[in-house]
C-alpha cells in the first residue's frame, strides 16, 4: 500500500519590536536573568497589560503579506494554565477573533507550484524560561522573555512532504525578513515550529490520527523529524497493527528520534475566555490602508525588477532575492556605481560560495557592499587580476578588512610596468629556447606553457593582457 | 468640636487656615485607631511612623504653597487590595503572606499628589469576595454601630474606619457592591464610579471587568472632592476612560429642579425588609422638596442579576487568582513533593473557603463543555441588563433603589449560608454589570438603631447627577452626621 503524509504547521514568530507586547521592557535577547523585567511582565498582583501598537502593526503587515483577511474588530483572550515560566498563570493570546484568517502562501518545490492555506494568524505573549541547575538541583525562572511579542501562524493540513514544509518555511522566513517584522533566528528561538502530522493511504478521504511534534530547532531537524514520524506512524499501522495515538511528541536531535510527551487524555483544558483588561481593538479602514501602502517591496517584486531592469537571468535574480539581506547587499553594491551583472556574477560565483563554505547566513556576514565594490573596481581597473581579486575577497571576508590595504601589504597589485614585463618575457624565452622552437614550428599548444612560465616569473601579479601582447610580439619578431 | 467629627473637606479647610496642623490631625486619627482597632479590627496594617513623617512633609508643602487642594493634609486609609510600594498589601489573604509590592498603584500616586496622609491598610473580605468582611485571614471587622454585627463587605474595614472616626475618608473597591453595601451598613457615604473612571492599575484584581475603585466618606461633597482627585485616564490601564470630567465638587449646588428620578418597582418587592423599604422611599420626599420629579418605574432584570454576576465574577476571579501559586511571592507551603504538589498545598493552605468556592465555580463555568451554557450565556444576559438600564435612563436621570435587603446582620449568620449571602447582593451587582455609577448614603436608622442606606444609580458617566442628588439630600437631613455609640468617647 502507498502512504502519504498530511502535515499542518504551527509557527511561532517573535516580533522584532523594540519593547514588549504589554509593557515597555526591552525585547533584547539574552541579558542577565530577570533584568529585562518590570511588575507588568512578571505578572505582579494589580498590574495590567496595555497593547503595544507596534505589535498590532507588525501582525497586520504579516497578515497582508500572507494574503490573510484582516479582522478589523479583534480581541485578546486568556489561555489559562499553571507553569512557573508563566507568572500570571495565563497567556494573553487570541482564540475567538484572531487578527488574520484565510491566508494563502504560494510555494514551489522543484518545478511544482502549490498554495498553502493559512488557517489563522494571531498575536500572543511569550513565556519566560526555566533553567535547571544540576549542580545544586534547583530550577530557576528567568522572566526576561515574558511578554516578548509573538505571532502564531497556523496552516491548514496542506503539506504532503518534508520538502513542501521546508519550502513554505523558507518562503515564510523570507517574507518576515522582507517585512522587517522578525529577525527569524531559529537558534535564539525567534522562529519556532510545531509539526502536526498524520499518515493515510494515498487516495483516502479521511485524515489519520495526528501527532504534534515540538522542539524542532532547525530546518534540518524539521525535515528529519517529519520523515522519522511518518515512517514511525506507518510502521505502527502496517507492521504492529496498532492505531496511532493522538499525542504530543518531543523531537530529540541527538537521538534522531521523537518521544511521547503527553497524550490527548492528559491534554489541558485552557479555559479560554475574553481578556477583560484589554478593550477590543478596532482597526479603521484608513489605518489598514496606510499599513498596506507601507508594505515594502517583497521578494517576487524584486526578482521581477532585477530581471527587467538589470537584465539578470531568472535563476540569478531568484537566488539573490531569496533572502532580504542578500538582495539588500546586491542593491547597495550596485548603488556604488557598479554594473549589476558584474556584481551579480561576483555574488553568485564568489560570495554565495564563501557563505556556503563557512556555513553562514547572509545577514551574519560582516563584509560590506563597499568592500566588495572596492575589489570589483580594482579588478575592473586592472590593478588586480580576477584570480587575485577572488583571493583578496576571501582574505578580507571574515573581518571585512580593507582590500586596498591588504593588496598593498601583500604586494598583490597587478604589474602593469611594460618594461618589467618585456625583460621577464625575454628571460623566459631565452631559458625555454626548445619550446620556442617547437612553437615556431607550428606547435601552438606550447604557447600556453610559455604564458604560464612568464606569469610564474612575475609571481602571478602581471596583467595577463600585457603579458599576452608582449609574448606574441616577441615570438613573432624574435 | 472634635476634629474627628469634621468632614474631610472641613478638616482640609481648617488645615489650609492653619487652625489644625496636619500632624495634629494625623495624631488624632492614630490615637483613634489605637483605641478602636482592638474592637472593630478595621485595619490590617497601621503606619504610625510613616504617617507622621508624611504629615510633616505635607505640612511643609502646604506652608510653602505648593499644596493647596481641598484634601491636602487630610489623613485617610486604603483598602488592602490596592498596592502601596514597600507596604504590605495582603488582600486579607494568607496566600499573599507579607507581600510588599515593588510599585505604587495609580490610586496611591494620585492620593499622594492630592496631599493625602495614609494611616494604614484596611481589612476586607479575602480578595474582596464576600459581603461581610468575615472572610479575612486577619479576622473579621466588626460594625462600629454594634460590635456583634458585620460592617458589610468587602470594603468593611473602610466603612468601619470612616464610621468609627478613625480616618476622614477611605478608599475602597467595588466589584458587586463592595463599597456601597458596607457604606450602607456603617452609615457612611460611598461611591462606585462609572467603570473606567478611576485607574485599576495596582488594584489586585478580583473580577477585572467589574472592579472599580471609589471613595467612602462622611458626605457626598467629600466623595466628590475625592473623585476629583483620583479619577482620570491612565496610560497603564487600557480600560480607563478619557473623559471631560469637569469638577464634581464645584457642581454641587443643592438644586434638583427638573431632575427625573425613577423608583424601580421590582426593587421594592418580596425580600426587602419593611423598615429598609420605608426609609429608602422616604428619600424620595426629600428629593421632591429640592425640585426633583420622582416616580415609580420598571427595571425587569432582578431575577437574572445575581446568577449573571456570580458567573462572570467567579470566571474572571478563577483566572486572576491563578498567579498565587507559591512560586514567586507570598505564602509557599512546606514539604511538597513536586511542582503539582507545591501548587496544591500552597493554594489549599493559602486560600480561605469562600475564595476556593468562587475559584471552583469560575473554573467550572469556563471549562470545555460548560463555557457556552454558563459563561457565554452570562455575557448575553449582561448585555440585556445593560439594555434595561439604557431604557430606564432614556426616561430618568437617576434611579433610587435600596442598597441591601436588610441592615447589617449579626456576625456568623451569613457564613453558614453563602447562597443567602449571594442573594443579598441583588440591588448592587447589576450596577457593576452595566458599568454604571452608584452611590450609597445613610437615610436613617432602623428600629434597632442600625443605619439604612439608600442607593442612587446614574447613567454611565453620570457621577455628577448622582452626587448632586445625594448632596441635596444631605443638605436637608442629618443622617450622615450620626455617630455610632461604640465610637463615642473613643478618641478622648
Amino acid at each position: 500500500m502507498d502512504w502519504e503524509m498530511v502535515i499542518g504547521l504551527e509557527t511561532h514568530v517573535e516580533l522584532a519590536t523594540r519593547t514588549k507586547i504589554f509593557c515597555s521592557c526591552t525585547t533584547e535577547f539574552g541579558g542577565a536573568p530577570n533584568t529585562h523585567c518590570c511588575p507588568v511582565c512578571t505578572g505582579m498582583p494589580g498590574t495590567l497589560p496595555v497593547l503595544n501598537r507596534k505589535v498590532l502593526e507588525y501582525a497586520v503587515k504579516t497578515c497582508l503579506a500572507l494574503n490573510c483577511e484582516v479582522t478589523r474588530y479583534h480581541k485578546f483572550d486568556r489561555k489559562n494554565y499553571f507553569y512557573p515560566d508563566l507568572p500570571k498563570a495565563y497567556q494573553i493570546s487570541q482564540l475567538y477573533l484572531p487578527i488574520g484568517r484565510n491566508g494563502k502562501v504560494p510555494i514551489r518545490v522543484g518545478q511544482e507550484e502549490k498554495v498553502i492555506r493559512i488557517h489563522e494568524l494571531h498575536m500572543e505573549e511569550d513565556a519566560g524560561k526555566l533553567v535547571h541547575d544540576n549542580w545544586i538541583d534547583q530550577t530557576r525562572a528567568d522572566y526576561n522573555r515574558c511578554g516578548v511579542p509573538l505571532i502564531e501562524i497556523v496552516t491548514e493540513p496542506d503539506f504532503r512532504s518534508a520538502d513542501e514544509v521546508i519550502a513554505y518555511l523558507e518562503k515564510l522566513r523570507s517574507t518576515l525578513e522582507y517585512l522587517g517584522v522578525s529577525d527569524c533566528k531559529m537558534q535564539e528561538g525567534s522562529l519556532r515550529c510545531d509539526v502536526n502530522l498524520s499518515v493515510r493511504p494515498v487516495g483516502a478521504a479521511e485524515l489519520g490520527t495526528r501527532t504534534e511534534m515540538k522542539n524542532l530547532n532547525s530546518f534540518k531537524a524539521i525535515a528529519r523529524a517529519i520523515r522519522y514520524e511518518a515512517r514511525r506512524q506507518q510502521e505502527r499501522i502496517e507492521m504492529d497493527h496498532k492505531p496511532v495515538i493522538q499525542e504530543t511528541r518531543r523531537w530529540d536531535e541527538n537521538k534522531d528520534a521523537s518521544f511521547s510527551m503527553r497524550s490527548k487524555e492528559n491534554a489541558q483544558d485552557y479555559r479560554y475566555f475574553p481578556e477583560p483588561d484589554i478593550p477590543p481593538v478596532e482597526l479603521d479602514g484608513a489605518e489598514l490602508e496606510r499599513m498596506r501602502a507601507s508594505l515594502p517591496e517583497m521578494a517576487e517584486a524584486r526578482r521581477a525588477r532585477y530581471e527587467r531592469d538589470f537584465g539578470l537571468p531568472e535563476y540569478d535574480a531568484g537566488l539573490l532575492t531569496g533572502t532580504k539581506a542578500l538582495a539588500d547587499f546586491f542593491e547597495e553594491t550596485v548603488a556604488l556605481g557598479l554594473a549589476p551583472k558584474e556584481v551579480s556574477n561576483w555574488m553568485m560565483d564568489v560570495l554565495l560560495r564563501t557563505l556556503k563554505e563557512k556555513g553562514l547566513e547572509p545577514k551574519e556576514m560582516l563584509l560590506t557592499p563597499e568592500t566588495l565594490g572596492t575589489i570589483i573596481r580594482m579588478v575592473q581597473e586592472g590593478r588586480l587580476n580576477r584570480t587575485t581579486g577572488v583571493k583578496v575577497f576571501q582574505a578580507v571576508f571574515d573581518e571585512n578588512a580593507d582590500p586596498a590595504a591588504y593588496v598593498k601589504a601583500h604586494g598583490l597589485e597587478q604589474i602593469r610596468d611594460t618594461g618589467l614585463v618585456e625583460t621577464t618575457v625575454r628571460e623566459v624565452l631565452a631559458r625555454c629556447a626548445a619550446q620556442v622552437e617547437e612553437y615556431r614550428s607550428g606547435k601552438e599548444k606550447v604557447y600556453g606553457f610559455l604564458v604560464g612560465q612568464c606569469m610564474r616569473a612575475l609571481k602571478g601579479k602581471a596583467d595577463p593582457q600585457i603579458v599576452n601582447q608582449t609574448l606574441r610580439e616577441m615570438l613573432k619578431n624574435g | 468640636m472634635d476634629i474627628l467629627d469634621l468632614s474631610a473637606l472641613a478638616l482640609g479647610r481648617a488645615i489650609q487656615k492653619r487652625e489644625v496642623s496636619v500632624e495634629e490631625a494625623t495624631r488624632a486619627a492614630l490615637d483613634a485607631i489605637e483605641e478602636a482597632n482592638g474592637q472593630n479590627n478595621a485595619f490590617i496594617t497601621v503606619l504610625p511612623d510613616e504617617a507622621l513623617a508624611r504629615a510633616a512633609a505635607v505640612q511643609r508643602q502646604i506652608d510653602d504653597g505648593t499644596l493647596t487642594g481641598p484634601l491636602a493634609g487630610v489623613p485617610l486609609a486604603i483598602k488592602d487590595n490596592i498596592c502601596t510600594k514597600g507596604v504590605k498589601t495582603s488582600c486579607a489573604s494568607r496566600i499573599l503572606g507579607d507581600f510588599k509590592p515593588p510599585y505604587d498603584a495609580t490610586l496611591t500616586e494620585k492620593i499622594t499628589a492630592a496631599g493625602g496622609v495614609v494611616l494604614g491598610k484596611l481589612n476586607m473580605d479575602e480578595f474582596a469576595m464576600g459581603s461581610t468582611s468575615e472572610t479575612s485571614y486577619y479576622g473579621p471587622t466588626r460594625n462600629p454601630w454594634d460590635l456583634g454585627r458585620v460592617p458589610g463587605g468587602s470594603s468593611g474595614g473602610a466603612a468601619a474606619a470612616v464610621a468609627a472616626r478613625e480616618c476622614w475618608y477611605a478608599i475602597g473597591s467595588d466589584t458587586g457592591g463592595s463599597i456601597r453595601q458596607p457604606a450602607s451598613y456603617c452609615g457612611v457615604t460611598g461611591v462606585k464610579p462609572t467603570y473606567g473612571t478611576v485607574s485599576r492599575y495596582g488594584l489586585i484584581a478580583y473580577a477585572s471587568s467589574l472592579d472599580q475603585i471609589g471613595p467612602l466618606a462622611r458626605t457626598a461633597e467629600d466623595c466628590a472632592a475625592i473623585l476629583d482627585a483620583i479619577q482620570g485616564r491612565d496610560a497603564r490601564d487600557g480600560t480607563s476612560l478619557e473623559r471631560d470630567y469637569g469638577g464634581l465638587l464645584a457642581s454641587l449646588d443643592g438644586n434638583l429642579d427638573g431632575m427625573r428620578i425613577g423608583i424601580p418597582a421590582e426593587c421594592f418587592a418580596d425580600g426587602l425588609d419593611a423598615e429598609v423599604s420605608r426609609r429608602v422611599l422616604a428619600v424620595a420626599d426629600v428629593l421632591r422638596g429640592r425640585g426633583a420629579v420622582v416616580e415609580e418605574c420598571t427595571l425587569p432584570i432582578m431575577e437574572y442579576v445575581v446568577p449573571t454576576y456570580y458567573i462572570i465574577a467567579c470566571a474572571e476571579a478563577s483566572s486572576n487568582l491563578s498567579r498565587f501559586d507559591g512560586v514567586k511571592y507570598g505564602w509557599r507551603a512546606e514539604g511538597y513533593r513536586d511542582l503539582t504538589d507545591l501548587y496544591n498545598r500552597t493554594r489549599t493552605e493559602g486560600f480561605g473557603d469562600e475564595v476556593k468556592r468562587r475559584i471552583l465555580l469560575g473554573t467550572f463555568v469556563l471549562s470545555t463543555g460548560y463555557y457556552d451554557a454558563y459563561y457565554r450565556k452570562a455575557l448575553q444576559v449582561k448585555a440585556v441588563i445593560q439594555q434595561a438600564f439604557d431604557r430606564a435612563f432614556a426616561r430618568y436621570d437617576l434611579l433610587l433603589m435600596p442598597v441591601a435587603p436588610t441592615t447589617a446582620p449579626r456576625l456568623g449568620e451569613s457564613l453558614s449560608d453563602p447562597l443567602q449571602m449571594y442573594l443579598s447582593d441583588i440591588y448592587t451587582v447589576s450596577v457593576n454589570l452595566a458599568g454604571l455609577p452608584g452611590l450609597s448614603m445613610p437615610c436613617g436608622p432602623d428600629g434597632k438603631g442600625m443605619p439604612v442606606g439608600a442607593q442612587l444609580v446614574g447613567p454611565a458617566l453620570g457621577e455628577g447627577k448622582v452626587l448632586r442628588a445625594a448632596h441635596a439630600f444631605q443638605l436637608d437631613t442629618d443622617y450622615h452626621t450620626l455617630r455610632p455609640q461604640a465610637a463615642e468617647g473613643g478618641a478622648h
